[in-house]
């Protein structure tokens, strides 16, 4: 089971500041390991955001991603006490969804 | 003063001010890496260990099945707020001179019955030792923003700080290094980074007041003993042992001069 994500989302004027952090290896299936075996990837493929359960924002992710992403995006009209939620999928299909209430 | 020379001042006031804007724009390297830390601080990925080491301290682990709640870092049981700024301290319960990592070990191994033996042995990022450094971490954040107030009241704690000092000058090794070569004077630096002179508060609340840190070049969080190992492992020297008196005492030494410097951990390094 993945670690929990950190969620930060605080309304301003009529958007809300989403800042997330995922906790995530990404490993991008380039690197070897001390033997010269290739280290196989494992990384985010799917990311989705959703305000109050609706769908707003999705995206596909690959190798490029850094260790521990940081993903920062704009909510319009969403306010102060909606409920956003993350959900990442990797590559191996685990997941992770996590929940914060904007501020 | 005439309308047409008041306006006129005003215009070259503001060519000067315009001057004045080009001339600050020039930015030195230090700046371009300062505005860099600024931009991932807002994403520093140290909270995710933050998160880990809370949920560490009150989880119930290890074979005695306890948590680290009842554990004393130096302001009695349970008092994490504010204990970081004045570790390493002298602890009756042990008679020793412990630094955070040193003191966790200790609680895990009398709260938790771990065996601190068997702790102290295992590799940095392997096993026990992921959840000292998130630990670590976790209560470094607590003191964020507070001054360091290392206490030398005992007899102990000074002997420990003259024995830093020693060590921090002690010149060795292949290429005959000390601590001091590199952090003993201001304004050094090493390719791009700028040193700290961790002889001054300054300097030495900058430099021992920033770990544990997020390194974002290898995505590692870093506590202060893997720091200092790894210090030392640029002077070539023999490594530390995890938590050995040198390490402690220089540890004193540096928490010392940061006296009044205000903690900044868990930072985010290149």
């Amino acid at each position: 089971m993945a670690d929990p994500m950190r969620i930060r989302a605080q309304a301003k004027d009529n958007n809300a500041i989403v800042r997330v952090l995922m906790n995530h290896e990404m490993e991008s299936g380039q690197r070897k390991d001390g033997d010269g075996k290739i280290i196989p990837a494992w990384h985010i493929q799917d990311v989705s955001a959703s305000l109050n359960g609706k769908v707003v924002m999705t995206a596909e992710w690959g190798p490029g991603v850094s260790k521990n992403p940081f993903l920062q995006f704009t909510i319009k009209g969403a306010k102060a006490g909606d409920k956003v939620a993350i959900t990442w999928k990797d590559n191996h299909g685990d997941s992770r969804t996590d929940e914060a209430t904007i501020s | 003063m005439s309308q047409t020379t008041s306006l006129r001042n005003l215009f070259f006031c503001a060519v000067m001010a315009l001057f004045t804007h080009v001339v600050y724009a020039q930015k030195t390297a230090s700046d371009s890496i300062a505005e860099y830390r600024a931009m991932l601080q807002d994403g520093n990925p140290s909270e995710l260990f933050e998160a880990k080491g809370e949920d560490l301290w009150k989880q119930k682990r290890g074979p005695k099945n306890a948590s680290l709640e009842q554990c004393d870092l130096g302001k009695g049981q349970g008092v994490v707020k504010g204990a970081w700024v004045e570790l390493p301290r002298f602890f009756a319960d042990t008679a020793k001179v412990q630094d955070l990592e040193s003191r966790l070990v200790t609680c895990m191994q009398t709260l938790q019955g771990f065996d601190a033996q068997t702790l102290a042995k295992t590799p940095y990022g392997k096993g026990e030792q992921v959840n000292i450094t998130a630990l670590a971490t976790w209560i470094a954040s607590e003191s964020k923003g507070m001054p360091f107030n290392v206490p030398q009241a005992q007899m102990e704690e000074r002997k420990m700080y003259e024995v830093g000092k020693r060590l921090f000058f002690m010149r060795a090794g292949s290429h005959d290094f000390s601590c001091a070569t590199c952090h003993g004077q201001d304004d050094k630096r090493i390719r791009l980074q700028d040193l700290p002179n961790l002889t001054k508060a300054t300097g030495a609340a900058q430099g021992f007041g920033a770990w544990p840190a997020y390194r974002v070049s290898n995505g590692q969080m870093w506590s202060e003993q893997l720091r200092l190992n790894d210090c030392y492992r640029q002077q070539r020297f023999p490594y530390p042992l995890f938590a050995s008196d040198a390490t402690i005492a220089l540890g004193v030494y540096m928490g010392v001069n940061a006296k009044g410097g205000l903690a900044t951990a868990p930072a985010i390094k290149r």
